[in-house]
């Protein structure tokens, strides 16, 4: 499938290419050998440490390879980088804008880097200008636009000079569904006016809109091809179990534990389907779905294609679930607001980050808080862990205000940062002892119950490696363990998988399903689409307040329209969004 | 509550010692500084240069010149040979200080005439120029007494506490407290900004543990490490160096866990009002310079004008200083440290409770 690199429309070849950091350690790239064509966007897609960036970091000739070649239009980035720099344009992860420069000087700075001057400057920076639709903050520090205008002012500096070949490494992190949709049309634009762009992302739905892909991990390209092609190969693979009655989360264990099911996820109130051959179907009936559930073919997506291709998602049981205790709630709690928000507000000096946001959360349910960066969802999560004291309104947890009784609350509670806040520098088996320690466990109890999580987690193998040196998807198993290991009552997850491969996401959310199930309150916030299915209920928070609150299938709904009958999550979100703006 | 306190101390420890890096950060500035300061960081002057510029060759400035080169102070003579030259040493920093023995000198001195001589110093380096001048002087002075010169009154001089002024007794105790100072505040201030820069802060903050319980958490490895080192280098100066330790070790000890208590108040402040590293670090010297500056450890306190006098109150170390001092060579006990001590106490509760108020508000 890996089309043939001597072909005269490839702009980028790459032949037979390895990247060693370490010479025992494992290569980030791994013999890979492909080439994109001209005027395409080529999406490289895979987890983070897959290799996309040190492909890309080689490509734009910032990383000498350990063997192998890199030729960009003709040239070799390492010998003759000189001849390249004018007509590469490259975007690292955290583009290097100088949050202390207005948006002017930061364009100023790079187009004199460039060398891009005089009339050229002018005519250049209006277009930019215009196509970022930045003109209007010329004179705003960089360090105070949101993530999406921050993206969009990088691209704009990689793009100046008028390169022919443009890198992008994971332009759409950290940026909300509405600027990534927007950033696509620029790029779009660019690559039909001829530019050769390569998007690297860890966002599969988001590689879907590229024209060929390169789905990576482990440093080798595991498949290439449009995506198209790539979904073509599982036609008849996917199914939606519809119209079920009783718990969809128990029909999704019971599915994936049945052999014929390679992965599945739950979407809103349906549970979606892998199976591992076209028209080999599970038994309806073992999965106990009631008498009205039904199997219907859906279409495939990029992320069946790389679970397919990794083997499989992990199964439908969780061991984490098995090892914690059914919660039971204090009698004096409501079962009804585990969590709860009430008229919620926090202000830094004139600016209302949160304003008026009121929710509970019942015992059991997920909970999931969506919205674009700097909407204000990070602030309330932070409210209702504790983590920040509100303007107004009360942050409850178990009806206990986290204000005057922080400590027996924070016993009740677990938490999970999305940088897997660990300490790098301890082993994982001192992270554990501290953890466990911290939350009153010793002796015996300790003991046990840090088995109990390596053996959940298979954490044995890592016990004396340091945490810093853990594979992601490990730091992330280890983050979850440290923090339900006092057995908490609600868990709090922020971000909790961003950039961790799929299949791992997957398993996460089995154990975070399990938890469910055995009583535990989830609140999370997310800015996976497909994550968010997996909530019972969604708070969609935009300037501050709670612009929509419901299951995903109400608010996918309440944006459905004669053309759009089926819209996505991120269709409502977008949706949702810009109709608080009108 | 007791055994998570411990729990998160064991965890401090772990962090700080477990990596290279840190364990570095600790043991070095300790073993380099104790190696090189009491030898790089002195005001003795030996081993300069002197130039002379000798008009009148007679018996009596040869022997003084011979006897001028036998001191430590002046292991090189420069000989010159006319005034411009002699000012052109002292231009070009080639010599500390210059002599002219006018051409009359020697007849003076014989026939018992007062016989000046011109002595050029060198103002840029004047301390040191001044130190050079008297050694000259005795040397002087020592000649005029053996050749029976009108005696002047003479003062007999007996430096109390360090009788050779032995510029190694003033220099190490005071770097006792010095260089705790920087592994206590590296330990308090820079971990607390690592934690909020790596998240774990806020996993700590949603754990059971209070804000006074996590600052305890910190400062105890930080007075730990604070007396560990402060020991170490008295150790040091006492066996190494053949320091005198005439006070109480007891008093010692105390000293160090007061002066750990009001640093680490010091660095959990700097932290609580850093968001990262780089700011703390920033903090630390901001406060580092300043308070040796103004401990009296560089120049006396009561030379300092009325407003610097009234800062050094608030220094922490002007007071540990002089306890170090007084531990080795003062022979102090509780008694005469006690007006050191109480001051110490007083600064770490109120940079302890300014900084739990600060972590209290980070989390409102």
């Amino acid at each position: 499938m890996i089309p043939a690199p001597t072909d005269q429309d490839l702009t980028i070849e790459v032949h037979d290419l390895v990247k060693r950091f370490h010479a025992e350690g494992p290569a980030a790239l791994d013999q890979v050998s492909t080439g994109v064509a001209h005027g395409s966007i080529t999406g490289l897609v895979g987890p983070d440490g897959a290799g996309k960036t040190t492909l890309l970091r080689t490509m734009a000739g910032l990383l000498m390879p350990t063997s192998g070649t890199v030729r960009i239009l003709g040239l070799d980035p390492f010998r003759q980088g000189n001849l390249l720099r004018e007509k590469i344009g490259y975007m690292p992860q955290k583009f290097g804008l100088y949050e202390d420069l207005t948006v002017l000087e930061n364009l100023d700075l790079y187009a004199d880097l460039r060398n891009v001057t005089g009339e050229e400057r002018r005519r250049s920076f209006e277009k930019m200008l215009a196509f970022t639709d930045l003109a209007p903050f010329t004179a705003r520090f960089a360090g105070k636009l949101s993530g999406g205008m921050k993206q969009k002012l990088g691209l704009a500096c990689s793009l100046l000079g008028s390169p022919q070949v443009l890198l992008l490494d994971e332009p759409g992190v950290g940026v909300d569904p509405i600027s990534r949709r927007e950033l696509w049309r620029m790029v779009r634009e660019l690559a039909q006016g001829g530019m050769t762009v390569v998007w690297s992302t860890a966002y599969l739905d988001e590689a879907e809109l590229c024209d060929d892909v390169r789905l990576m991990n482990h440093g080798r390209v595991m498949a290439s091809g449009a995506p198209k092609t790539l979904l073509g190969l599982l036609e008849g693979r996917c199914l939606h179990v519809a119209n079920l009655a009783g718990h969809r989360r128990e029909v999704l264990r019971r599915a994936l534990n049945a052999p014929e099911v390679m992965d599945g996820t739950i979407q809103g109130a349906n549970v979606r389907l892998l199976l591992r051959e076209a028209g080999r179907r599970p038994d309806l009936a073992s999965l106990e779905a009631g008498p009205a559930a039904t199997l219907v073919e859906v279409e495939p997506h990029l992320e069946d294609a790389f679970i397919s291709l990794l083997g499989g998602g992990p199964g439908g049981d969780s061991a984490l679930s098995k090892v914690m205790p059914r919660v039971e709630l204090d009698p004096h709690t409501d079962p009804h607001a585990v969590i709860e928000a009430r008229r919620l507000s926090k202000r830094f000096g004139d600016f209302t980050a949160t304003d008026d946001v009121s929710f509970r959360v019942s015992k059991g349910e997920v909970f999931g808080l969506l919205g674009p960066n700097g909407a204000g969802k990070s602030t309330t999560f932070k409210m209702e862990c504790g983590l920040l004291k509100p303007s107004e309104g009360q942050a409850l947890v178990m009806g206990i205000d986290l204000k005057s009784s922080p400590s027996e609350a924070r016993q009740r509670l677990g938490y999970m940062a999305q940088k897997f806040s660990l300490y790098a520098q301890l082993t994982v088996m001192k992270n554990l002892v501290f953890f466990s320690g911290i939350y009153g466990l010793e002796e015996e109890r300790q003991r046990v119950k840090i088995q109990q999580m390596v053996e959940a987690f298979a954490l044995e193998p890592f016990l004396d490696t340091l945490t810093g040196e853990l594979p992601l998807g490990f730091k992330q198993r280890l983050a979850l363990a440290c923090a339900v290991m006092h057995e908490p009552q609600l868990i709090f997850l922020d971000e909790p998988t961003s950039g961790v491969d799929p299949v791992t996401r997957r398993e996460f959310w089995t154990h975070i399903n399990g938890l469910a199930q055995k009583g535990v309150t989830v609140m999370v916030t997310t800015h996976f689409m497909d994550e968010a299915e997996y909530c019972d209920r969604i708070g969609l928070i935009y300037r501050g307040r709670l612009i929509a609150l419901g299951t995903p299938d109400e608010l996918k709904q309440g944006v459905a329209t004669p053309d759009r009958p089926n819209p996505t999550m991120e269709d409502a979100f977008i949706e949702l969004v810009q109709g608080a703006d009108r | 509550m007791l055994k998570r306190l411990l729990r998160l101390i064991v965890k401090e420890f772990q962090v700080t010692l477990g990596d290279k890096r840190a364990r570095a950060m600790l043991i070095m500035p300790v073993i380099l500084q104790t190696l090189i300061f009491p030898f790089a960081a002195t005001l003795e002057v030996k081993h300069s240069t002197l130039a002379i510029y000798n008009q009148d060759g007679g018996q009596a400035s040869v022997e003084l010149i011979q006897r001028l080169s036998h001191t430590a102070a002046f292991s090189r003579i420069l000989m010159v040979h006319d005034d411009g030259a002699l000012q052109e040493t002292i231009d070009r920093q080639q010599a500390l200080l210059a002599i002219r023995f006018p051409m009359d000198f020697s007849r003076n001195l014989t026939a018992g005439r007062t016989a000046p001589l011109q002595v050029l110093l060198d103002g840029r380096r004047s301390n040191s120029g001044q130190i050079a001048a008297g050694y000259a002087s005795q040397v002087f002075q020592a000649y005029a007494a053996e050749r029976g010169a009108k005696a002047t009154s003479t003062l007999s001089v007996r430096n109390l506490y360090n009788p050779n002024l032995d510029y190694k007794w003033h220099i190490l105790p005071s770097l006792v407290a010095i260089i705790t100072t920087i592994g206590c505040l590296i330990v308090t201030a820079l971990s607390v900004a690592r934690e909020r820069e790596e998240g774990t802060f806020d996993q700590l903050l949603v754990s059971p543990l209070t804000p006074a319980y996590i600052m305890a958490g910190k400062a105890v490895p930080g007075v730990t490490i604070a007396v560990v080192q402060g020991s170490f280098i008295a150790v040091a100066a006492a066996w190494g160096y053949g320091l005198p330790f005439s006070g109480s070790v007891p008093l010692l000890l105390t000293g160090l866990v007061f002066y750990g208590l009001a640093l680490a108040g010091v660095g959990l402040f700097i932290s609580s009002i850093s968001e990262n590293q780089q700011q703390a670090f920033l903090g630390v010297f901001a406060f580092m310079a300043p308070a040796v500056m103004l401990s009296g450890y560089v120049a006396p306190i009561e030379n300092m004008p009325r407003f610097f006098q009234w800062v050094a109150i608030c220094d922490p170390l002007s007071y540990c200083i002089p306890i170090m001092k007084g531990c080795f060579l003062k022979d102090f006990g509780f008694r005469d440290a006690w007006h050191l001590l109480w001051p110490l106490l007083a600064i770490a509760i109120v940079t302890l409770s300014a900084a739990l108020r600060l972590f209290r508000r980070h989390i409102a």
